[in-house]
């Protein structure tokens, strides 16, 4: 286990390397650079501007300098567009914003929707199923930018309960709508699959053995389904991460939490290209390490895969 | 030696004449999907919405661009939808026709559900085809690019290139169709591998059928069912894709929109009591999404039903 | 009263295609300490009526009448009853050992698990029970067993530990369905043995669901013929053998090739000539093993260096268990595995290391008949489609009408009706499928057809046609050919020489009443002696021949010197050689039986 984990998390770094490069490449080639305005600067102070910000070297230089920075010092260098903020400032303001509804949501997505699904595979066919389907497919298709406005209409602007926006230090009724709206989609998808494949585990030939041995029937669902029936549910869980942080953006826009997701797009639309290179790293990194947690996991839960 | 040919040709002639007709694959996934109400119905739905999209227009009183002065002054009262002002699912807050806008909308967020299904679904399959058949150190290679492309969480992607390059028509689908081809290609170098190792493919080769001619004769037919069952969940999620981008105010220019830039506009202006912005292009937006996963369900149930 | 008592079952399946009704009104008792046997092919229902007695039944089954333990009734009760009863009193174990266990739970939980639902047992007492029943059904190593996953065992100790854990609680009927199909010839042997003994210690009733008439000779008392879920015909074992009273038991015990028959294989003309010459082949595949940080690589010599002749028109036999490198001696054979060493020389010519293009025009005369019908066989295609292939690949002159005469005329000689044409697999049975399967590799009349396991995964009375069917076409077209089976009476019946395999090495070859009558190579005369004739008396009397241990792993190094093991302490890379005892019959070197026999497990 230990040597699988180690050879897993070796070849996560080219990945994360590859990515970085990837990124960097990908805005050098962007039309215009982050000065570029509507008011055309003496040549002079251009120059001042780009020395300042080590836009002047040579490409590579730029790239290994940067690469350095993050490695050695984890400083993802000034931003382009407020002229006294590090890159590490914004982030380190938004992030955590992001972060705690973000898992939030992945939590309640993935507990509301196993619960579901398998209450739907043990009651197959009866009404408990059909409702459990239903309300599966229904949820995938009221993605966050829907929930969002729906959640409003009816709970801020008709019954006036919750506050419409804002951060508040991450007080509950701040938290509640960005959870609901980010998480509900994710449950329809994760009950679904858990149900598709609870039906498949509780069809196969050592649940007719366990039920041959006279064992109650609560027991083998718990002892000899679960495990096998989360499996496809938790390669699932690694892009549904991923999702719930790529729609984090929308979160932080609509409801105007503060998270990371707004300076995304603010820096995307105003070509503050270091902190877009910051963002886009810090995502893809966190990507990387959740799909390798999904890997370990995944062979904890098939002893076949221990290797 | 197995008797005289004049028999045997009378033989042939007879068999053509009386031959059955046998049931294929095909015609039972066909029948079991229509005899599924619930993807029927669906198909119906959509039916009538494409309907809508094509008929529309003919009964339309405004244009999608036209800004009513009149009822731009007095969005709440006078743009509501009614019958005589000729807007019958009201106006947007700048004035403009809602009904015509929205299906054009409609139209360009199905439109762009499909273009972008069909690119991601030829990009996807000829790499997971080749990928698979050709299998080992290729194989290896081409799937870890894959990989990596996957580990950048693909909205970013999107708006980076949307950013980048500039936001047109062509812009949007280049870029929905770079990160939606990752997964199908996935899963037809999956099926692939599975139908390489099957039993009739090694007949084939026995036979001394060439690798080409297998691939196309025998790998194909039957990768088609997998294909078709995964494209159609492309389809709701480009135009979930595409309407998250709209929604950011990163997707589609003026005057075109979509449902995703209407539904942003609609729940900007919820707060003044003009509901109709949101409601009207949400129904269709959520009406599309359902029905279009219904129809994938059905048809996951009848090309690979587990009861067999 | 009886032990266990069915009066008046019925069961039957809603499907798409309207009910099926699988068991028609079948009664019968179980008395104290039988062996009941209940024998038919695929499709008759034995396994629904015990499945439906034990609740087994999937969601879509219905099942009526009544099914009584000790009086107590076992039919349509509910779930709390009826485990009441399963795994304590009346217990059941499946076909295919691998996907019965439980694969993410360790042998000891799941038996702890009977022993604490039905006898309030754990911990230390249940684990004590357990190593108990493990050492009686005779696993080596019982404790380490324990801690395992079922993964890691063999499929014949799989079995064991399923017999085990329906025992545990002592019951008094266990009913076994089909326990032995799934394994090889030499530790069905040892399970049924298993299975004699324990039901003379304990005194378990067993109801044997079986295809097999050797089986139930070998074990049974009483018998019920079962045909389309109803009973055909009923009686002591000794009865339905000798006096069989109806048409379809008859046909049951004449289509079985029997060990002990004398019908004889049509004779090689003396003068054919060498088609084949296979020298020395070996097939070796490298295997990621290890753990940690590191892994090795480490050769399974799937084939290790076998050599035969093949004439015009004969057919050789290759025998041997699970992992003895038959099937990829064949595809060895035929290039599609590339042999690691070794020539196959084809009229002549050496086909290892020939371009594609070159081997090609060779597979005209190269055929393979494969062991599952349906999955050999393109699901979109119909089967003219399939069948018409290899004429599209070699004679591309032809027409399409032509083609379809060719393809109408090849369908009638293998004896499928011709207006059959435009059917797909699916829609067709197993035999059928496979008859379709042999059209298409005789359609350009090849010189050499290999048949690999082509009748194992057909029913008795269907592999009777089909080797029938073999045979005709081999009379007619002229054909040499390779029949892999593990099945020894087929291959009897079939085969002009037989060629032993072990381990992927030859360890006999001679001809058919040779090897048959005189087995030389111990490892021959075990596989003889395991082998179930369905004659009761001959069955009950024979000698069983068992050398002791498990078949070894083919990656164990130690493994070629199972039969030799005086070689071990001097040389352990020791390669037994193949010598020649008496014409054409080769053994390779053997210590004595006797040697063999006594040393411990």
């Amino acid at each position: 286990m230990l040597g699988y984990s180690i050879r897993r998390l070796l070849a996560a770094i080219p990945t994360l390397l590859l990515l970085i490069a990837a990124s960097f490449v990908l805005i050098q080639v962007a039309p215009g650079g982050p000065f570029t305005s509507e008011r055309p600067l003496p040549p002079q102070v251009l120059a001042n501007i780009e020395a300042r910000y080590g836009l002047d070297q040579p490409m590579w230089k730029q790239f290994w300098d940067y690469l350095y920075n993050i490695v050695f010092h984890f400083d993802f260098g000034p931003s382009f567009k407020f002229k006294d903020r590090d890159v590490n400032d914004i982030i380190a303001q938004g992030f955590p914003i992001s972060l705690t509804y973000g898992f939030l949501s992945f939590l309640a997505a993935t507990s509301v929707g196993v619960t579901l699904g398998v209450a739907a595979a043990i009651r197959h066919n009866t009404w408990i199923d059909y409702f459990a389907v239903s309300l599966g497919i229904a949820a995938q298709a009221l993605p966050n930018f829907i929930m969002g406005p729906i959640l409003i209409l009816v709970f801020t602007l008709y019954l006036g309960w919750l506050p419409g926006g804002g951060w508040n230090g991450g007080a509950w009724p701040y938290l509640i709508m960005p959870v609901i709206a980010l998480s509900t989609s994710y449950m329809g998808s994760i009950a679904r699959i858990t149900r598709s494949s609870m039906l498949e585990v509780l069809n196969s030939n050592y649940i007719r053995t366990a039920r041959a041995k006279g064992i109650p029937e609560r027991q083998i669902i718990w002892k000899h389904a679960m495990k096998p029936t989360l499996l496809p549910v938790v390669s699932y869980l690694g892009p549904v991460f991923v999702y719930v942080l790529t729609g984090s953006v929308f979160v932080d826009i609509y409801f105007s939490t503060g998270g990371l997701g707004q300076a995304y797009v603010g820096s995307a639309l105003s070509r503050d290209y270091s902190v877009l290179l910051g963002v886009t790293i810090l995502y893809g990194g966190l990507t990387v390490l959740v799909n390798l947690i999904t890997d370990l996991a995944y062979a904890w839960f098939d002893p076949k895969i221990r290797y | 030696m197995f008797g005289s040919s004049k028999k045997t040709i009378e033989l042939a002639e007879a068999v053509n004449e009386q031959a059955v007709v046998g049931r294929s694959l095909w015609r039972d996934a066909y029948d079991r999907f229509t005899s599924n109400k619930a993807a029927m119905v669906c198909v119906a739905t959509l039916g009538c919405i494409v309907l809508f999209t094509l008929a529309g227009p003919f009964f339309a009183v405004w244009d999608n661009e036209t800004i009513d002065w009149t009822a731009m002054g007095d969005v709440r009262g006078l743009g509501a939808p009614s019958v005589e002002s000729g807007h019958f699912f009201g106006v947007d807050d700048l004035g403009r026709d809602l009904y015509s806008r929205v299906i054009q909308a409609t139209t360009t967020s199905l439109l762009v559900g499909l273009i972008g299904a069909a690119m991601a679904l030829i990009v996807g399959t000829l790499y997971g085809i080749v990928a698979g058949y050709l299998g080992g150190r290729i194989d290896g290679l081409m799937m870890r690019f894959v990989d990596i492309l996957l580990a950048i969480p693909s909205t970013l992607v999107i708006i980076l290139l949307l950013v980048v390059a500039g936001r047109s028509f062509i812009m949007l689908f280049v870029a929905l169709g770079a990160v939606s081809w990752l997964s199908m290609a996935r899963i037809v170098r999956g099926q692939t591998l599975t139908l390489k190792n099957r039993d009739f493919i090694e007949a084939a080769r026995a036979a001394g059928v060439g690798e080409f001619t297998i691939m196309i004769r025998h790998i194909l037919p039957n990768l088609l069912g997998v294909v078709i069952v995964y494209a159609s969940l492309l389809v709701p999620e480009m135009i979930l894709a595409e309407s998250f981008i709209s929604f950011l105010g990163l997707g589609i220019s003026e005057p075109y929109t979509s449902l995703g830039a209407l539904i942003a506009e609609g729940a900007g202006t919820m707060a003044y009591g003009t509901l109709w912005q949101l409601l009207f292009p949400l129904f269709f937006y959520v009406t599309i999404i359902i029905t279009m996963f219904f129809i994938g369900d059905g048809l996951r149930d009848a090309l690979d039903p587990k009861d067999r | 009263m009886a032990l266990f008592s069915v009066r008046d079952l019925n069961v039957s399946f809603t499907t798409q295609d309207g009910m099926i009704d699988a068991v028609k009104g079948v009664s019968f008792d179980i008395e104290a300490g039988d062996c009941l046997g209940i024998v038919g092919e695929s499709g008759s229902g034995k396994s629904q009526t015990f499945m439906a007695a034990m609740g087994l039944m999937p969601k879509n089954g219905l099942a009526t009448g009544s099914v009584q333990l000790m009086g107590r009734e076992m039919l349509n009760v509910s779930i709390p009853e009826l485990n009441s009863l399963r795994g304590r009193d009346i217990s059941m174990i499946f076909q295919d050992p691998l996907t019965a266990l439980t694969p993410h739970l360790k042998i000891v939980n799941q038996m702890e698990e009977v022993l604490r639902s039905h006898q309030g047992l754990s911990g230390r007492d249940a684990e004590k029970v357990a190593l108990g029943w493990l050492d009686k059904v005779q696993i080596p190593e019982a404790k380490r067993r324990l801690d395992q996953y079922p993964h890691e065992l063999s499929g014949g100790m799989r079995q064991r530990v399923m017999i085990a854990m329906a025992m545990l609680c002592n019951p008094k009927v266990l009913i076994a369905d089909e326990p032995t199909t799934a394994l090889d010839v030499t530790v069905q042997a040892e399970i049924l043995d298993l299975m004699v003994g324990l039901q003379k210690e304990e005194g378990t009733a067993i109801a044997l669901i079986t295809h097999d008439m050797g089986v139930v000779a070998r074990m049974c008392r009483d018998v019920h013929v079962m045909r389309h879920g109803e009973f055909v015909e009923s009686g002591s074992v000794d009865e339905i053998f000798s006096a069989p009273k109806k048409d379809y038991t008859k046909s049951l015990l004449t289509a079985m090739p029997r060990l002990d028959s004398d019908d004889a294989p049509h004779a090689v003309a003396a003068d054919a000539e060498t088609l084949l010459n296979v020298d020395d082949v070996m097939v070796h595949f490298p295997i990621k093993q290890g753990r940690g940080l590191f892994s090795g690589t480490v050769l399974l010599k799937a084939v290790n260096g076998v050599s035969f002749d093949l004439r015009a028109g004969e057919t050789l036999g290759v025998v041997g268990e699970s992992g003895c490198g038959k099937s990829t001696l064949a595809r060895a054979v035929l290039q599609l595995i590339p042999p690691t060493a070794g020539a196959v020389t084809w009229l002549g010519q050496d086909l290892v290391g020939l371009t594609s293009h070159a081997l090609k025009s060779r597979r005209k005369d190269l055929q393979i008949v494969f062991q599952d019908p349906l999955a050999s066989l393109d699901p979109r295609m119909t089967i003219s489609a399939s069948i018409a292939e290899p004429l599209r690949t070699f004679r591309p002159e032809l027409t399409l009408a032509e083609r379809k005469i060719e393809v109408a005329e090849m369908m009638e000689r293998v004896g499928l009706d011709a207006r059959m044409v435009n059917r797909y697999p699916h829609e067709l049975s197993g035999g059928q499928n496979q008859r379709v399967g042999i059209a298409r590799a005789m359609i350009n009349r090849p010189k050499l057809v290999i048949c690999d396991e082509a009748v194992s995964a057909l029913d008795v009375s269907i592999q009777a046609q089909i080797l029938m069917l073999l045979k005709g076409l081999q009379d007619d077209i002229g054909m040499a050919m390779i029949f892999i089976s593990h099945d020894l009476s087929v291959v009897r019946a079939v085969s002009n020489r037989v060629m032993v395999l072990y381990l992927g090495r030859v360890v006999e070859m001679a001809d058919r009443d040779a090897l048959y009558d005189e087995p030389r190579h111990p490892y021959t005369k075990s596989l003889i002696s395991a082998v179930p004739i369905p004659d009761p008396h001959l069955e009950r009397t024979r000698q069983r021949l068992r050398i002791p241990g498990e078949l070894p792993s083919p990656l164990d190094p130690k493994a070629a010197l199972r039969f030799i093991p005086s070689r071990l302490t001097s040389d352990a890379a020791y390669q037994p050689r193949l010598k020649e005892v008496s014409s054409g019959h080769f053994v390779e070197e053997h210590d004595p039986l006797e040697t063999l026999l006594d040393r411990p497990a």
